[in-house]
């Protein structure tokens, strides 16, 4: 195996032109990353989306960086067939709500066997979408590959999505909130079935999110993104004994069932938390 | 029970008409007292959120009895009583008119029901939720989704009602802002004598906010307990307690013993 | 515009309903303004309502009575734009010819767009037989071909311009009161239409102050896009003389009179139709114009 890691950011900025000025979405992220769950968390605005969007170059505001790899590859400057081979293929990504993912008026099956097009003859390909849809526990997957999107609930068309990430077995999956539109029950089942993709298929995970809570029990390494910038990087495990006083704040806010309080936690937000940026 | 405020019995609410009639509550009973705090539980589609609607009054194709104050509600609700319980949406934004501004959101149900006043109690109910009096003017896309949630809650409460109905009323924000509204709504709740009625998935809000709560599943509920039982972890039902330990967080062993449906 | 006014406006504190819905329209304004082409547009309305206003001083002869010795000049000399075939100057008859087209779009838009968005938002909202009843009425109207059903109704009711307005306005409707329904059904089942059933807002009310603003942006925008088709249906039927009664000078029926010496004295047809076709230009600039600031949908950076 190649020393390199699997993906390796440094300085990774977006900033977007609106008519009130620059907008500086992403500032100065930079992380390394092998085969693992890596979690990027934040309150909505703090770059997270933009961010994992950045490292596919989907984009749609200004992306510098001082360098951007994958396996040792730069990503930057990549013209459009470049991408084509990367993404879809090697690095994959999992959007928010199936429904807006998943093409309407295409069945099931077919969109599955599009995303495998130039693999092997038709008939290993159909039954290559049938493993697939297994290994997301969906449980009778000839109904299922033929059913049309908007015959399926939400969790159902989330294990979809996944089931074609995983037909061109990608070596890194971007999931960008892919559960915050799902029940508590089916988003952990998904969970675990991405969960068991990464062990065994030896595959790279982001997991963009907003709930710390289930970041702490479900991811290995930590972000923690705000305004912007990444204010720390710790263990999941030792995410409690985090010290930013920001990620203590986001972990205190919550209500918890177990040990109920008067009065919840508010976080107080303190500028000084911003570094500031060389122009 | 004399201090009852909402007392629900045999509520049965469907959808669609004939053959295609689904049913989205089933014979579902419960009764709220005044000032208690009561939390429906469950995951989309169990009917919780069909049986706020019907509760506020949206909703006119029910049968069962539903009475609010002690008195009987008809399927069509009268101009004066639908001021006795009010409601706050999910999406701060969508409930938001958005051509119209904060003033005119807050004085409108005012001149609807020819209440005097309208400047002051305008004044009276931003200052209620915390916002400014700079944000009068101002329309729902200058706000944030807390200060929209905000407006939502003071419009709510204008009308001067006994009942506020709350749909998932922080699950579109984020934990930090879901925070601050919550403390809002408690002390908001202490000082007007309110009865909330509380829509949500989440177990931990409802477990934070509420006295008393009733897990529902497919149109039916399946408990009631009080939310020191929650606490403890003393839920009976074999699916409330696969909803408290997915509320907990990720865990791979628990997970293997879910049951689908 | 002096700074504090321009303070006023992009305040981010409005202190009355006045200030913000001001500034409101001032936003919209400048993003209309960055549109070069929508401001063209908006300098070809301008133009044609300067030339209405100011028809007496703008027109060099009088548009009724021409002077027969001076038949079919060519453009150039004291008649700019030349002469008809009654000797009466092209130019003059041009501007005064304004005045008819303006009117007609004006009462159209002011009669046609109120009746679309009436009918429009209250089948929408009221739904049942009442949505059934209108919206087969609408579709009815719709059946017809513009110009075929303006040509019946103006043949019906007589020329004269009451008459070719009253024609176009009853065959421009339809349109609109199905954008009008289609907006309504869109809007009808969010949160804040319930809230406002809930505050105790009468229907009449909800349609009113709640449904029918949301109904306004593609209304308005549909309009005027709609307004080159207007203009080009009154020509129709001008040239046709169903329209405005003669000598009165009208743009369609100053064409309809050239088409015998179309090559011979092209000028007498070709100055009215460029008219036609700049105002008709001008109302679909704008038109396009508005859509990217009021209706964002289909815009390319909403």
């Amino acid at each position: 195996m190649d020393k390199s890691p699997l993906l390796e950011a440094d300085r990774l900025n977006v900033s977007f032109h609106t008519p009130r000025g620059v907008v500086h979405a992403v500032r100065d992220v930079s992380f390394k990353m092998g085969r693992e769950k890596l979690a990027i968390v934040g309150e909505s605005g703090s770059g997270k989306t933009q961010a994992g969007r950045a490292i596919l170059g989907l984009s749609d505001g200004r992306v510098s960086a001082k360098r951007l790899a994958f396996h040792g590859e730069t990503l930057l400057g990549l013209d459009a067939r470049a991408w084509r081979a990367i993404r879809g293929r090697r690095i994959a990504m999992v959007m928010q709500d199936p429904r807006y993912s998943l093409n309407p008026v295409m069945p099931v099956g077919e969109q599955l066997l599009e995303a495998d097009r130039d693999r092997g003859s038709a008939k290993t390909a159909r039954a290559r979408a049938l493993d697939m849809l297994a290994s997301v526990r969906i449980r009778d997957p000839e109904r299922v590959f033929r059913a049309w999107p908007h015959e399926m609930s939400g969790g159902m068309g989330q294990r979809v999505m996944i089931a074609m990430m995983l037909m061109a077995e990608p070596e890194l999956l971007i999931a960008d909130e892919p559960t915050s539109a799902l029940d508590v029950t089916v988003r952990l089942q998904v969970l675990a079935i991405l969960d068991n993709l990464v062990r065994t298929r030896d595959m790279g995970l982001i997991f963009i999110s907003h709930d710390l809570n289930l970041v702490r029990t479900f991811c290995d390494r930590v972000l923690v993104m705000y305004a912007g910038q990444v204010l720390e990087t710790l263990p999941a495990a030792e995410l409690a004994a985090a010290r930013h006083p920001y990620t203590q704040g986001l972990l205190a806010c919550p209500p918890e069932i177990d040990h109920r309080r008067e009065r919840l936690t508010v976080l107080r937000r303190d500028p000084q938390w911003l570094e500031p940026v060389a122009p | 029970m004399s201090d009852a405020i909402i007392e629900v019995e045999n509520l049965t609410i469907g959808f669609g008409e004939g053959k295609n009639r689904i049913a989205a509550v089933k014979g579902v009973d419960f009764t709220v007292t005044e000032g208690e705090n009561f939390g429906l539980v469950g995951e989309s589609g169990c009917g919780k959120s069909t049986i706020l609607r019907a509760l506020a009054g949206l909703n006119e194709d029910w049968s069962g009895r539903i009475r609010l104050c002690g008195r009987d509600m008809d399927k069509k609700r009268p101009r004066a009583l639908r001021r006795l319980a009010q409601m706050v949406f999910q999406d701060p934004f969508g409930s938001l008119h958005p051509k119209h501004t904060v003033d005119r959101i807050l004085s409108e149900p005012l001149e609807i029901h020819g209440m005097d006043d309208v400047e002051g109690r305008v004044r009276l109910a931003l200052d209620q939720v915390q916002l400014e009096p700079v944000h009068r003017f101002r329309y729902p896309h200058q706000m944030s989704g807390g200060q929209r949630q905000r407006v939502a809650i003071a419009r709510a409460l204008i009308l001067q009602p006994k009942v506020i109905l709350l749909d998932e009323p922080t699950s579109a924000l984020d934990v930090s802002i879901q925070a601050e509204v919550l403390n809002l709504l408690q002390d908001l709740g202490q000082q007007m004598g309110l009865t909330y009625v509380l829509v949500s998935h989440d177990l931990g809000v409802v477990a934070h906010m509420c006295r008393r709560l009733a897990i529902m599943r497919q149109g039916e509920i399946v408990e009631t307990a009080m939310a020191e039982e929650l606490e403890r972890g003393k839920l009976v039902h074999p699916y409330s307690r696969q909803l408290l330990v997915a509320s907990r967080g990720y865990d791979r062993n628990a997970i293997d013993a879910f049951l689908d449906h | 515009m002096p700074p504090s006014w321009r303070r006023w406006l992009l305040s981010d504190a409005p202190t009355s309903r006045r200030q913000a819905r001001a500034a409101r329209a001032y936003l919209g304004w400048i993003a209309f303004s960055r549109n070069p082409l929508a401001m063209l547009g908006l300098v070809i309305f301008l133009a044609l309502l300067a030339s209405a206003l100011f028809a007496p001083a703008l027109a060099p002869l009088d548009p009724v009575s021409g002077d027969l010795a001076n038949r079919l000049l060519a453009p150039g000399g004291e008649y700019w734009l030349g002469t008809d075939q009654q000797g009466r100057d092209i130019w003059s008859r041009i501007i005064y010819g304004s005045r008819t087209t303006l009117l007609i779009v004006f009462m159209v838009a002011v009669t046609a767009a109120p009746i679309g968005i009436v009918i429009g938002a209250s089948a929408g909202y009221l739904g049942g037989w009442v949505e059934t009843v209108l919206m087969r009425l609408t579709d009815a109207f719709l059946a017809f071909p513009k110009l075929v059903l303006a040509l019946a109704f103006a043949a019906a009711l007589g020329s004269g311009i009451e008459n070719a307005i009253l024609a176009i306005a009853l065959t421009a409707w339809p349109p609109y009161a199905r954008i009008a329904r289609a907006e309504t059904l869109a809007v009808r089942g969010t949160d804040y239409v319930a809230a406002a059933k809930l505050n105790g807002a009468s229907d009449l009310r909800i349609v009113l102050g709640h449904i029918m603003p949301m109904c306004l942006p593609s209304l308005i925008v549909r309009v005027s896009l709609d307004m080159a088709g207007v203009i080009l249906i009154a020509a129709g039927l001008g040239f046709l003389g169903l329209g405005v009664a003669p000598p009165q000078p009208e743009w369609g029926s100053m064409v309809s009179e050239g088409r015998s010496q179309i090559l011979e004295q092209w000028w007498v047809c070709t100055y009215p139709g460029v008219a036609i076709f700049l105002v008709s230009l001008g109302f679909n600039l704008i038109g396009d114009g508005l859509r990217d600031v009021l209706d964002p949908r289909e815009g390319r950076d909403g």
